[in-house]
Protein backbone atom coordinates (compact mmCIF):
# COMPACT_ATOMS: atom_id res chain seq x y z
CA UNK A 1 0.00 0.00 0.00
CA UNK A 2 1.50 3.27 -1.09
CA UNK A 3 1.64 6.38 1.05
CA UNK A 4 -1.14 7.99 -0.99
CA UNK A 5 -3.46 5.07 -0.35
CA UNK A 6 -2.65 5.21 3.36
CA UNK A 7 -3.48 8.93 3.44
CA UNK A 8 -6.70 8.28 1.52
CA UNK A 9 -7.95 5.61 3.89
CA UNK A 10 -6.98 7.67 6.95
CA UNK A 11 -8.84 10.71 5.62
CA UNK A 12 -11.81 8.55 4.70
CA UNK A 13 -11.97 7.17 8.23
CA UNK A 14 -11.76 10.71 9.65
CA UNK A 15 -14.54 11.92 7.34
CA UNK A 16 -16.87 9.04 8.14
CA UNK A 17 -16.15 9.21 11.86
CA UNK A 18 -16.65 12.96 12.10
CA UNK A 19 -19.83 12.86 10.02
CA UNK A 20 -21.20 9.94 11.99
CA UNK A 21 -20.56 11.81 15.23
CA UNK A 22 -22.07 14.98 13.75
CA UNK A 23 -25.39 13.49 12.71
CA UNK A 24 -25.94 11.81 16.07
CA UNK A 25 -25.22 14.78 18.34
CA UNK A 26 -28.11 16.10 20.35
CA UNK A 27 -26.75 19.64 20.40
CA UNK A 28 -26.69 21.31 17.00
CA UNK A 29 -23.60 23.30 18.01
CA UNK A 30 -21.57 20.12 18.57
CA UNK A 31 -22.81 18.73 15.27
CA UNK A 32 -21.63 21.82 13.41
CA UNK A 33 -18.17 21.64 14.98
CA UNK A 34 -17.82 17.96 14.06
CA UNK A 35 -18.98 18.78 10.56
CA UNK A 36 -16.22 21.38 10.22
CA UNK A 37 -13.71 18.60 10.91
CA UNK A 38 -15.40 16.46 8.26
CA UNK A 39 -15.22 19.25 5.69
CA UNK A 40 -11.56 19.96 6.47
CA UNK A 41 -10.74 16.30 5.89
CA UNK A 42 -12.76 16.41 2.66
CA UNK A 43 -10.71 19.39 1.53
CA UNK A 44 -7.51 17.43 2.14
CA UNK A 45 -9.00 14.57 0.15
CA UNK A 46 -9.76 16.94 -2.72
CA UNK A 47 -6.14 18.04 -2.65
CA UNK A 48 -5.02 14.42 -2.70
CA UNK A 49 -7.30 13.69 -5.66
CA UNK A 50 -5.76 16.49 -7.69
CA UNK A 51 -8.02 19.48 -7.15
CA UNK A 52 -6.09 22.11 -5.15
CA UNK A 53 -8.42 24.96 -6.09
CA UNK A 54 -11.45 22.97 -5.01
CA UNK A 55 -9.69 22.12 -1.75
CA UNK A 56 -9.24 25.82 -1.03
CA UNK A 57 -12.83 26.55 -2.02
CA UNK A 58 -14.08 23.69 0.18
CA UNK A 59 -12.37 25.24 3.20
CA UNK A 60 -13.47 28.77 2.35
CA UNK A 61 -17.08 28.04 1.37
CA UNK A 62 -18.07 24.90 3.26
CA UNK A 63 -15.97 24.96 6.42
CA UNK A 64 -15.86 28.74 6.48
CA UNK A 65 -18.97 30.41 5.16
CA UNK A 66 -21.68 27.78 5.39
CA UNK A 67 -20.74 26.43 8.80
CA UNK A 68 -20.34 29.94 10.24
CA UNK A 69 -23.81 30.70 8.89
CA UNK A 70 -25.11 27.62 10.69
CA UNK A 71 -23.37 28.73 13.89
CA UNK A 72 -24.92 32.19 13.65
CA UNK A 73 -28.38 30.73 13.21
CA UNK A 74 -27.90 28.29 16.09
CA UNK A 75 -26.73 31.10 18.36
CA UNK A 76 -29.52 33.38 17.19
CA UNK A 77 -32.41 31.01 17.79
CA UNK A 78 -33.64 29.44 20.94
CA UNK A 79 -33.57 25.75 20.14
CA UNK A 80 -35.45 24.88 23.28
CA UNK A 81 -34.46 21.88 25.30
CA UNK A 82 -34.18 19.75 22.13
CA UNK A 83 -36.26 16.89 23.51
CA UNK A 84 -35.26 14.45 20.83
CA UNK A 85 -32.48 12.03 21.36
CA UNK A 86 -31.20 10.47 18.16
CA UNK A 87 -32.37 7.02 19.14
CA UNK A 88 -35.85 8.06 20.23
CA UNK A 89 -37.50 7.30 16.92
CA UNK A 90 -35.57 4.12 16.29
CA UNK A 91 -38.66 1.95 16.08
CA UNK A 92 -40.20 4.25 13.50
CA UNK A 93 -37.33 4.17 11.08
CA UNK A 94 -36.05 0.69 11.73
CA UNK A 95 -37.57 -0.58 8.43
CA UNK A 96 -35.95 2.31 6.57
CA UNK A 97 -32.68 1.50 8.25
CA UNK A 98 -32.93 -2.14 7.18
CA UNK A 99 -33.80 -1.28 3.58
CA UNK A 100 -31.08 1.35 3.40
CA UNK A 101 -28.59 -1.14 4.83
CA UNK A 102 -29.51 -3.67 2.16
CA UNK A 103 -29.09 -1.02 -0.55
CA UNK A 104 -25.75 0.01 0.91
CA UNK A 105 -24.52 -3.58 1.09
CA UNK A 106 -25.49 -4.24 -2.53
CA UNK A 107 -23.89 -1.01 -3.69
CA UNK A 108 -20.67 -1.73 -1.84
CA UNK A 109 -20.58 -5.26 -3.17
CA UNK A 110 -21.06 -3.98 -6.73
CA UNK A 111 -18.49 -1.24 -6.39
CA UNK A 112 -15.79 -3.16 -4.58
CA UNK A 113 -16.34 -6.35 -6.58
CA UNK A 114 -16.12 -4.59 -9.92
CA UNK A 115 -12.86 -5.52 -11.57
CA UNK A 116 -13.09 -2.87 -14.29
CA UNK A 117 -12.74 0.05 -11.91
CA UNK A 118 -10.23 -1.79 -9.78
CA UNK A 119 -7.16 -0.29 -11.38
CA UNK A 120 -5.48 2.27 -9.12
CA UNK A 121 -6.00 5.89 -10.03
CA UNK A 122 -3.06 7.75 -11.50
CA UNK A 123 -2.36 10.81 -9.46
CA UNK A 124 -2.63 14.07 -11.34
CA UNK A 125 -3.22 17.65 -10.36
CA UNK A 126 -5.20 20.35 -12.11
CA UNK A 127 -3.50 23.69 -11.63
CA UNK A 128 -5.85 26.57 -10.80
CA UNK A 129 -4.79 28.30 -14.01
CA UNK A 130 -5.78 25.38 -16.24
CA UNK A 131 -8.93 24.85 -14.24
CA UNK A 132 -9.98 28.50 -14.56
CA UNK A 133 -9.30 28.54 -18.28
CA UNK A 134 -11.34 25.37 -18.75
CA UNK A 135 -14.18 26.73 -16.62
CA UNK A 136 -14.51 30.05 -18.39
CA UNK A 137 -13.97 28.71 -21.89
CA UNK A 138 -16.31 25.73 -21.82
CA UNK A 139 -18.79 26.56 -19.12
CA UNK A 140 -19.09 30.36 -19.18
CA UNK A 141 -22.84 30.21 -19.65
CA UNK A 142 -23.29 27.95 -16.64
CA UNK A 143 -21.16 30.37 -14.61
CA UNK A 144 -23.55 33.16 -15.58
CA UNK A 145 -26.53 31.05 -14.53
CA UNK A 146 -24.83 30.24 -11.21
CA UNK A 147 -24.23 33.93 -10.57
CA UNK A 148 -27.91 34.59 -11.30
CA UNK A 149 -28.85 31.81 -8.88
CA UNK A 150 -26.71 33.38 -6.15
CA UNK A 151 -28.35 36.75 -6.78
CA UNK A 152 -31.82 35.20 -6.51
CA UNK A 153 -30.78 33.44 -3.30
CA UNK A 154 -29.53 36.75 -1.90
CA UNK A 155 -32.79 38.50 -2.67
CA UNK A 156 -34.82 35.58 -1.33
CA UNK A 157 -32.88 35.40 1.91
CA UNK A 158 -33.23 39.15 2.39
CA UNK A 159 -36.96 39.01 1.73
CA UNK A 160 -37.54 36.12 4.12
CA UNK A 161 -35.27 37.51 6.80
CA UNK A 162 -36.54 41.07 7.07
CA UNK A 163 -38.52 42.04 10.11
CA UNK A 164 -41.66 43.79 9.00
CA UNK A 165 -43.96 45.05 11.72
CA UNK A 166 -46.90 46.70 9.99
CA UNK A 167 -47.55 44.20 7.23
CA UNK A 168 -48.15 40.52 7.61
CA UNK A 169 -44.95 39.65 5.78
CA UNK A 170 -44.48 37.14 2.99
CA UNK B 1 2.44 9.31 -11.78
CA UNK B 2 1.86 7.68 -8.45
CA UNK B 3 -0.63 4.87 -8.13
CA UNK B 4 -3.38 5.51 -5.64
CA UNK B 5 -6.54 3.76 -4.53
CA UNK B 6 -9.01 2.37 -7.10
CA UNK B 7 -11.89 4.59 -8.14
CA UNK B 8 -14.40 2.17 -6.64
CA UNK B 9 -13.06 2.92 -3.17
CA UNK B 10 -13.65 6.63 -3.73
CA UNK B 11 -17.18 5.82 -4.88
CA UNK B 12 -17.76 3.59 -1.86
CA UNK B 13 -16.62 6.34 0.50
CA UNK B 14 -18.87 8.87 -1.24
CA UNK B 15 -21.78 6.42 -1.11
CA UNK B 16 -21.44 5.79 2.60
CA UNK B 17 -21.12 9.53 3.23
CA UNK B 18 -24.24 10.16 1.15
CA UNK B 19 -26.15 7.56 3.13
CA UNK B 20 -25.07 9.19 6.40
CA UNK B 21 -26.40 12.52 5.13
CA UNK B 22 -29.65 10.94 3.97
CA UNK B 23 -30.11 9.26 7.35
CA UNK B 24 -29.53 12.61 9.06
CA UNK B 25 -32.05 14.36 6.81
CA UNK B 26 -34.68 11.66 7.29
CA UNK B 27 -34.31 10.71 10.93
CA UNK B 28 -33.66 13.99 12.71
CA UNK B 29 -36.55 16.22 13.71
CA UNK B 30 -34.63 19.46 14.09
CA UNK B 31 -34.88 21.61 10.95
CA UNK B 32 -31.25 22.73 11.21
CA UNK B 33 -30.11 19.11 11.43
CA UNK B 34 -32.17 18.29 8.32
CA UNK B 35 -30.33 21.04 6.45
CA UNK B 36 -27.00 19.71 7.72
CA UNK B 37 -27.94 16.32 6.28
CA UNK B 38 -28.55 17.91 2.90
CA UNK B 39 -25.13 19.56 3.12
CA UNK B 40 -23.47 16.24 3.83
CA UNK B 41 -25.21 14.70 0.81
CA UNK B 42 -24.03 17.50 -1.49
CA UNK B 43 -20.52 17.11 -0.15
CA UNK B 44 -20.58 13.38 -0.89
CA UNK B 45 -21.67 14.09 -4.46
CA UNK B 46 -18.76 16.49 -4.84
CA UNK B 47 -16.35 13.85 -3.56
CA UNK B 48 -17.59 11.34 -6.13
CA UNK B 49 -17.24 13.95 -8.89
CA UNK B 50 -13.67 14.84 -7.97
CA UNK B 51 -12.79 11.16 -8.00
CA UNK B 52 -14.43 10.75 -11.41
CA UNK B 53 -12.50 13.75 -12.69
CA UNK B 54 -9.28 12.02 -11.72
CA UNK B 55 -10.44 8.67 -13.06
CA UNK B 56 -11.14 9.96 -16.58
CA UNK B 57 -8.47 12.68 -16.45
CA UNK B 58 -11.06 15.28 -17.46
CA UNK B 59 -11.75 18.58 -15.76
CA UNK B 60 -15.53 18.47 -16.19
CA UNK B 61 -16.09 16.77 -12.86
CA UNK B 62 -14.24 19.47 -10.99
CA UNK B 63 -16.22 22.13 -12.83
CA UNK B 64 -19.42 20.47 -11.68
CA UNK B 65 -18.18 20.63 -8.08
CA UNK B 66 -17.92 24.42 -8.42
CA UNK B 67 -21.59 24.54 -9.40
CA UNK B 68 -22.50 22.19 -6.56
CA UNK B 69 -20.83 24.64 -4.18
CA UNK B 70 -22.80 27.54 -5.67
CA UNK B 71 -26.06 25.62 -5.36
CA UNK B 72 -25.21 24.51 -1.82
CA UNK B 73 -24.46 28.01 -0.63
CA UNK B 74 -27.62 29.48 -2.11
CA UNK B 75 -29.65 26.58 -0.74
CA UNK B 76 -28.23 27.14 2.73
CA UNK B 77 -28.90 30.87 2.58
CA UNK B 78 -32.53 30.46 1.58
CA UNK B 79 -33.06 27.42 3.80
CA UNK B 80 -31.72 29.10 6.91
CA UNK B 81 -33.77 32.21 6.15
CA UNK B 82 -36.85 29.97 5.90
CA UNK B 83 -35.99 28.32 9.22
CA UNK B 84 -35.57 31.70 10.92
CA UNK B 85 -38.85 32.86 9.42
CA UNK B 86 -40.80 29.82 10.54
CA UNK B 87 -39.17 30.03 13.97
CA UNK B 88 -40.35 33.61 14.21
CA UNK B 89 -43.86 32.62 13.19
CA UNK B 90 -44.30 29.46 15.24
CA UNK B 91 -41.62 29.62 17.93
CA UNK B 92 -40.21 26.17 17.23
CA UNK B 93 -37.73 24.48 14.92
CA UNK B 94 -38.97 20.98 15.59
CA UNK B 95 -40.51 19.44 12.49
CA UNK B 96 -42.99 17.45 14.57
CA UNK B 97 -44.56 20.63 15.92
CA UNK B 98 -45.75 21.80 12.53
CA UNK B 99 -49.09 20.03 12.74
CA UNK B 100 -51.48 22.88 12.05
CA UNK B 101 -53.31 20.92 9.37
CA UNK B 102 -53.82 17.90 11.60
CA UNK B 103 -57.52 17.18 12.16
Amino acid sequence: MSLYALIFYTLGAVILGATGLAITRRQVMHAVVYLVISFLATALLFYLLGAPLLAALEIIIYAGAIMVLFLFIVMMMDMGKSPESPGAYLRQWLPALLLGGVCLAVTLALLLGDSGAGAPLKSASASPLAFGRFLFERYWFAVEIASLLLLVALVGAWYLGRRDEDTEGP
Amino acid sequence: MVAMVPYSHVLALAGVLFLLGAACAVARRNLVMILIGVEVMLNAAGLALVGASLFWQQLDGQVLVIFIMAVASSEVAVGLALIVYSHRRTGTVNADDYNLLKG
